[in-house]
């Protein structure tokens, strides 16, 4: 007689599990899976032949270039930001604490189209500095330092945020000690802060990096469109794809997809490796 | 640079503290010191100065440009640029679309999260680090995709279109796009409060003659209360203001599809800088209200935990 196993008390029935992954399973397939397959199928729809054809074209490598060096200063720029940030906020007490805070994460809950907008405002022709960049001949609106700019403002808050709750919750004993026995600060910083923090802060990079080579709306406004000069990743995306052609503007998308899924897969093996890493940040 | 320990001993050695000195340095007791315990570790004033410019410099000047151009219309002018009827119709839309997108995220959210946490099922490490992609994933290949599959000949339209259901260019389209952004927000939100949820609460009620629906109803889900809320929050602040993934699924109709920061983007576009600055003030200031709701949220639910 095989006796059915009692269930414990706050263990779901079978068919509830059942049901709640089903549910899942189908909204997750609905809302994300699907998409996913979406940007492989259509942009291998005509072979793999066109689609490298498309990410090889010169238009498509410049956008990969610019892609790349936007990221390559705008990450490091909001790492060194976050770690004065967290150094500051975590190891010492100052009052405004928390409006500080809550001042480095306003970039969270600003559209990325009103963040293009605002620097328009500023160094756009008609901008504060609109009339003498122009007798400088400098440009900053419809071309790189624009793009660079608005994007270091939609990942600001990334690194940081990682960084703050992690430092906060390693306390201050070890690095006055450090102090104490007479090691300077920079010295203290490196030698005991940053290996304390490095995990967190190749995982905030992470996500910062993910997010500033995909920035859309943000750079959408300042970029001008230009192809080939001022043309990211994701807008060289946009523009095949209003030019009906789909299976370069695929694999164009495929790209950013196996980068997003690259990130993933690190963010997944920094989790298991150092659970540490999790409690910070949240976005 | 100089440790600042070693420093403050040699000034100690060279000026013996007298009784005096003592009594003056220490603070009364009753009211409590603006800096509660200074820290020993030097580079303060370096890093928040160069937090406070850098925050300065890329946050605040340029965020008040917007208020500043803005300023430059008339009460009236204002008005008429950010309550226009266009304006109006694009604000429904944003907002309208991004509680609905919340609201299918608190639902499946929080059945995702619990399936996440408690059960184990096969290929569940999958499902956990794809829950994050609308986080690592660009905006706009999420927006071609799901335009792509909603259109009514993609794999989802098609059998969507027989049921009278126009998903893609259509306020649903929206909805979808809103939901993909905005599910990551609710399920990490919710995941470490649901993992702490102690196990003796609800052995206690299952022992006390619950059955598993009304500790599930009475029990665990006003536990969950605050942080839902937090993700619900979060999930529609980031919705407003959503556009990459939206534009290429929204079909972007004046006063039918049309979202509000696609809205300053045509001001933008038609050299009406200031209608644009009026319009970005409105999402602006909606954006700090869900700013200090989402604060109240996580101070009121700190009070419980």
């Amino acid at each position: 007689m095989a006796a059915a196993r009692a269930r414990h008390p706050t263990e779901d029935p079978v068919w509830a599990k059942v049901l709640i992954i089903g549910l899942m399973l189908v909204f997750l397939g609905l809302v994300l899976i699907l998409p996913l397959v979406a940007v492989f199928a259509e942009a291998l729809r005509k072979g793999l032949q066109p689609a490298l054809e498309a990410i090889g074209a010169a238009d498509a490598l410049a956008a990969i270039k610019l892609s790349l060096i936007t990221a390559a200063i705008a990450v490091p720029f909001n790492a060194v930001f976050g770690l004065c940030a967290s150094w500051a906020i975590a190891k010492h007490h100052f009052p405004g604490k928390a409006l500080l805070i809550t001042l480095i994460d306003l970039p969270f809950s600003v559209s990325p189209v009103v963040a293009g907008l605002m620097y328009v405002m500023v160094f756009g022709l008609q901008g504060w500095f609109g009339e003498r960049l122009i007798d400088h001949d400098i440009k900053i609106i419809f071309a790189t330092p624009g793009i660079i700019l608005a994007t270091i403002f939609v990942t600001f808050p990334f690194i940081a945020r990682e960084l703050i709750p992690l430092m906060q919750e390693q306390g201050v004993s070890e690095e006055e000690a450090a102090v104490s026995m007479g090691a300077s600060g920079l010295y203290t910083f490196w030698r005991v802060t940053a290996p304390n923090v490095r995990w967190g802060l190749l995982y905030g990079v992470l996500l910062c990096n993910a997010r500033a080579m995909g920035e859309f709306g943000a750079v959408s406004v300042v970029s001008g469109h230009i192809r080939g000069l001022t043309n990211t990743m994701p807008l060289h995306v946009e523009i095949l794809y209003n030019e009906y052609d789909f299976v370069a503007a695929f694999a164009v998308a495929a790209l950013l997809c196996l980068l997003a899924i690259l990130t993933l897969v690190l963010k997944g093996v920094l989790e298991i490796a150092q659970p540490d890493v999790k409690r910070g940040g949240g976005h | 640079m100089a440790p600042f320990g070693a420093r403050r001993r040699i000034l100690d050695d060279d000026h013996p503290m007298t009784a005096e000195t003592i009594s003056m340095s220490r603070p009364p007791a009753a009211r409590r010191p603006l800096f509660r315990r200074r820290s020993a570790l030097p580079g303060f004033g370096l890093t928040l100065g160069v937090t406070l410019t850098i925050l300065s410099l890329i946050v605040l000047i340029p965020l008040s440009a917007i208020a500043i151009k803005a300023s430059s219309l008339s009460p009236a002018q204002f008005v008429a640029a950010a309550f226009s009827e266009r304006a109006i119709a694009a604000y429904r839309l944003s907002f309208g679309a991004a509680f609905v997108a919340a609201v299918i995220n608190g639902v499946f959210g929080v059945l995702t999260t619990w399936a996440l946490v408690r059960y184990d099922f096969p290929g569940k490490s999958v499902v956990n680090a794809l829950v994050d992609l609308p986080f690592a994933l660009p905006t706009a290949v999420a927006g071609i995709a799901l335009a792509t599959l909603y259109s009514p000949n993609g794999w989802v339209g098609q059998y969507l279109t027989p049921l009278g259901i126009k998903a893609a260019y259509n306020p649903v389209g929206v909805t979808i796009a809103l939901t993909f952004i905005g599910l990551p927000f609710v399920v990490r939100t919710l995941e470490p409060v649901m993992r702490d949820l102690s196990a003796d609460v609800e052995e206690a009620a299952a022992s006390l003659g619950a059955g598993r629906i009304d500790t599930i109803l009475r029990v665990i889900l006003p536990a969950l209360g605050p942080a839902w809320l937090t993700g619900f929050a979060l999930a529609f602040a980031r919705g407003v203001g959503e556009y990459g993934s939206v534009i290429f699924i929204a079909g972007n109709m004046p006063y039918k599809s049309e979202i509000a920061p696609l809205l300053i983007i045509i001001q933008l576009e038609q050299f009406e800088y200031a209608n644009a600055a009026a319009i970005a003030l409105v999402m602006l200031g909606v954006s700090f209200l869900m700013l200090l709701i989402i604060n109240a949220v996580q101070a009121w639910s700190r009070r419980f935990s």
